[in-house]
């Protein structure tokens, strides 16, 4: 699966994608975020405020409980700030 | 509907040509500008870089144009979002509606900056003197897009 990360979010954790394979019990948002944050103190300090994360697969916006699997693209950054 | 995605400044004038030459039908022409400002709260700040996500955020400038065109009666729509390190005084976005008459184009074209705010990919980044940080969404911001529902 490929991961984005943007902005402080990707500075957070030090680079901009991830390709993993994703464990058969990783089938929602939420438990990408969990599974992510086991890779090392980075990603847990990007993930503390939950508040302030937002989460698109395959460009499109979706809550935590959205499902997700090892072809989908999952983007992971904060709330946006354009305009 | 043109929405364009880019580093590089745009240029007011032509865009409205773009979206009025050869018409005699358009009653209104609503235009908004977004700059880069030098001051933030107490900080003065020197620069901003604009991230944006590839793809999607044109995707997602195009899906707010079209429900602006479901909302009002809109002859034309050009929205223009920049990327890259901006300096203060730089234009950041751009918004054209024309329409038959003044309402809606107006209306369009604030609804449309109200939801890009919140909807669009992209994030600021100020440097100032003290440092570079990025710049945090406002709930303000999500009050404005509110009353469009």
């Amino acid at each position: 699966m490929n991961i984005l990360y943007f902005a402080l979010i990707r500075e957070n954790i030090g680079k901009s994608s991830d390709d993993i394979t994703l464990p058969d019990d990783v089938n929602n948002v939420k438990k990408l975020i969990e599974h992510l944050e086991n890779k090392g103190e980075n990603y847990k300090s990007a993930f503390a405020q939950s508040d302030l994360i937002r989460v698109a697969v395959n460009q499109e916006y979706v809550d935590l409980d959205h499902p997700i699997k090892n072809t989908d693209e999952v983007a992971i950054f904060p709330p946006m700030t354009g305009g | 509907m043109r929405v364009s995605v880019q580093s590089e400044d745009f240029n007011i004038a032509n865009e409205i040509a773009l979206l009025s030459e050869n018409r005699t039908d358009l009653g209104a022409i609503a235009s908004f500008t977004g700059l880069v400002r030098d001051i933030h709260g107490d900080k003065s700040i020197k620069s901003m870089t604009l991230e944006h996500f590839p793809g999607m955020a044109e995707q997602e400038l195009e899906k707010i144009g079209h429900e602006a065109e479901k909302r009002w009666p809109i002859q034309g729509l050009t929205i223009i979002h920049r990327y890259g390190k901006l300096l203060p005084g730089d234009q950041i976005v751009l918004v054209i509606a024309t329409s038959h008459h003044r309402e809606a184009a107006f209306n369009a074209a604030q609804f449309i900056m109200d939801w890009l705010k919140t909807d669009a990919p992209f994030w600021k980044k100020e440097e100032t003197d003290e440092g570079t940080h990025w710049v945090a969404a406002k709930s303000d911001d999500d009050d404005k897009k509110a009353r469009w529902e």
